[in-house]
């Protein structure tokens, strides 16, 4: 069986999904289902964590699906620090996706500062993902410092751009230790099949389904995208060739 | 107390002597392109812009600043093209900030003011009982506010340094704190270390508009007080950035002057703000003039409902992250409209004098309200038109250091 093991957790889907920019909580809950994830990211900074009651808290089944707290809008190490370690301490949740970004306009990660949490953090016992740009020494030094994946955008978050760091990806890819997710900029069905495709081990999308006309249909879209990309991956795709093949040029008269 | 209105007068005036004749950055912006007073070539530019240069502008990136394009989309040309601009601004803005809306509520906890602004009901001429609210009225006002769901607050006040000072505000943040998410403040302007006191107190935002960014026009209406430096008050946003501030709230009173020129100097404030302070976010507001208590004032540049939707609009179509928010000085039906364009944030069920919400005090407000529903009725008319009423987007878990 083809699964997906993060931290030695088992997920049979290799799509996570964000939960924000919804137009209620309940088309968020049902693009969740439509998609078949087992794994949703949510802001701390969107919810009350503490609070079972709280309303996104509260569409999202937690029996089906793993809830994976974010640290979006955290300028550096010590306030993603601050904020994961009174998340836990409120929810039991010691999954974690890492997310440092100073700057509010295009939300793009400082690595320095994640290394620096990242490192912290795996220390205290956390299950760290962290949100990167595609730079692929420092997902090694992620690795090296035991986060359970690294995470690189695609494009900027929200973007829609689709893989515009592809050259980078595959290099992560290629050095990797630890699951790769791609996540941030995959706008069309078509880019997180792209990403699966090259050999992602999953991808994360939020915008490109809650900001669709129809999320719902969208989230099942990004399913069947992201299992078309995963089996054409295992599948093993052929040679690219520059002219035409025929079958047998120079042969065929054997058969004649 | 006569006293210590005396020394702010000082120190303001010793900081603008201190400056001397070097002018800080924005200054120098609004000045070498003319943006700082009354300006009839840019007027004349503004009327030259073609039907034809707006939809070329709206066929590049929606979203990307630069002066020219702001120009092209506030020309009374562009009034033809609003049903575009519109349905760019839409789709960028559910792209960049979802299918919500963001809901915050104003305390207004104190009406003494040393200023004179010629348009507001809290002048200091204004003969009326003043108030400041005890740090414990003032709780008992925020929780009201809180059982409404509000998370986010604003803290306003007259701009009377000797009555809100920072450890007013950062008594009542401490107590604020376990119940709203984030804490913002539309006071005076403080200084880079008041900024940072009060940002070490858990105050993350500052709203403080340049109320209008004519100097001359800026003379006419802010005669005495501190407030008549207009240079110290233009770099307030520099020390709130410097400060640690995460959200910047910039804007000019619409009737003053006008509002085409208004939002080319506003526009390269923005920009000069977004470039200089990455870390903050910069958002827009729209004070249109209202009534206020004692306030006769017949505006030579008030602002109709259609010019109001370009401006946001164009400035959607140039700022595709900036907060653009919408308070109750406008109509129901107005702010209706408005949401499903390209708003972000909206305040709701706004008191805008100090004790407003327990109702004990009949204290003079600040001007009169226009949208008067309710937070839940708010978030019924959000869900109405498929937007979510985001109550919640910020973590008292955050440091402010």
């Amino acid at each position: 069986m083809d699964k997906l093991v993060i931290a030695g957790k088992e997920f049979g889907s290799r799509l996570f999904i964000g939960t924000g920019k919804y137009s209620s909580n309940q088309i968020m809950a049902e693009s969740i289902a439509a998609s078949k994830t087992d794994m949703v990211t949510v802001a701390l900074r969107r919810v009350d964590i503490e609070n079972e009651n709280d309303d996104m808290l509260a569409a999202i089944d937690r029996e089906k699906y793993l809830l994976l707290p974010n640290t979006s809008g955290a300028r550096d190490a010590k306030e993603a620090i601050r904020l994961a370690k009174l998340a836990r301490a409120a929810s039991g949740i010691n999954w974690l996706k890492l997310e440092v970004t100073p700057d509010p306009y295009y939300l793009l990660p400082d690595g320095t500062e994640t290394l620096k949490a990242a490192k912290a953090l795996v220390k205290d016992g956390f299950v760290v993902l962290p949100y990167i740009n595609a730079d692929p020494i420092l997902a090694k030094k992620l690795q090296d410092v035991g986060t359970a994946t690294v995470m690189p955008l695609a494009s900027p978050i929200g973007s829609n751009q689709g893989l515009k760091t592809r050259a980078a990806i595959e290099i992560i890819i290629k050095q990797a230790t630890v699951p790769v997710v791609v996540d941030a900029g995959l706008g069309l069905p078509s880019h997180a099949a792209e990403a699966m495709e090259m050999g992602s081990d999953a991808v994360l999308v939020n915008t490109a389904i809650a900001a669709a006309a129809d999320p719902v249909l969208m989230a099942k879209a990004f399913k069947q995208a992201v299992k078309a990309g995963r089996n054409a991956f295992l599948a093993g795709r052929a040679a690219v060739t520059t002219e035409a093949n025929a079958s047998s040029p120079l042969t065929g008269f054997l058969r004649d | 107390m006569r006293q210590a209105r005396l020394r702010v007068f000082c120190v303001t005036k010793t900081n603008h002597i201190l400056r001397g004749f070097a002018l800080s950055e924005i200054q120098q912006i609004l000045s070498e392109k003319n943006l700082d007073r009354h300006n009839d070539g840019l007027l004349e530019l503004l009327n030259n812009v073609t039907v034809d240069d707006v939809k070329c502008a709206l066929r590049e990136t929606p979203g990307e600043y630069s002066l020219k394009r702001m120009l092209t989309l506030i020309s009374p040309a562009a009034q033809e093209c609003l049903e575009d601009m519109a349905s760019q601004a839409a789709a960028l803005t559910v792209q960049r900030f979802g299918k919500t809306v963001q809901l915050y509520a104003p305390l207004y906890v104190s009406n003494y003011c040393c200023n004179s602004c010629l348009y507001c009901g809290y002048n200091s001429s204004t003969k009326f009982e003043r108030t400041r609210l005890t740090i414990e009225q003032a709780a008992a006002e925020a929780d009201i506010i809180a059982s409404e769901g509000f998370r986010h607050i604003l803290l306003v006040s007259g701009e009377d340094p000797s009555f809100v000072t920072c450890d007013y505000l950062n008594e009542l943040a401490e107590k604020l704190r376990s119940k709203f998410s984030s804490i913002s403040i539309e006071i005076q302007p403080l200084s880079t270390d008041g900024y940072a006191e009060v940002f070490r107190g858990g105050i993350d935002g500052v709203t403080l508009y340049q109320e209008t960014y004519d100097r001359d026009t800026y003379a006419k209406y802010h005669k005495a007080g501190p407030k008549s430096d207009y240079d110290y008050r233009l770099d307030t946003h520099d020390r709130t950035a410097a400060g640690g501030m995460r959200r910047l709230g910039v804007g000019f009173l619409l009737g003053l002057a006008n509002w085409r020129l208004e939002t080319l100097a506003m526009s390269e404030h923005a920009a000069y703000l977004m470039k200089n302070y990455w870390r903050a976010q910069v958002s827009f507001s729209f004070p249109r003039m209202r009534p206020a208590l004692n306030v006769a004032e017949n505006y030579q540049h008030l602002v109709n409902d259609k010019e109001l939707v370009q401006l946001m609009l164009a400035l959607r179509l140039c700022f595709a992250d900036a907060g653009i928010v919408l308070s109750t000085r406008e109509s129901a039906a107005f702010r209706d409209n408005l949401v499903k364009l390209c708003v972000t944030r909206m305040s709701a069920g706004s008191k805008t004098n100090p004790g407003g919400y327990s109702g004990d005090g009949n204290s003079a407000e600040q001007f009169e309200i226009d949208d008067d529903r309710s937070a839940g009725q708010i978030a019924d008319m959000l869900k109405s038109v498929g937007k979510e009423t985001v109550w919640k987007d910020w973590d008292a878990g955050f440091v402010n250091v």
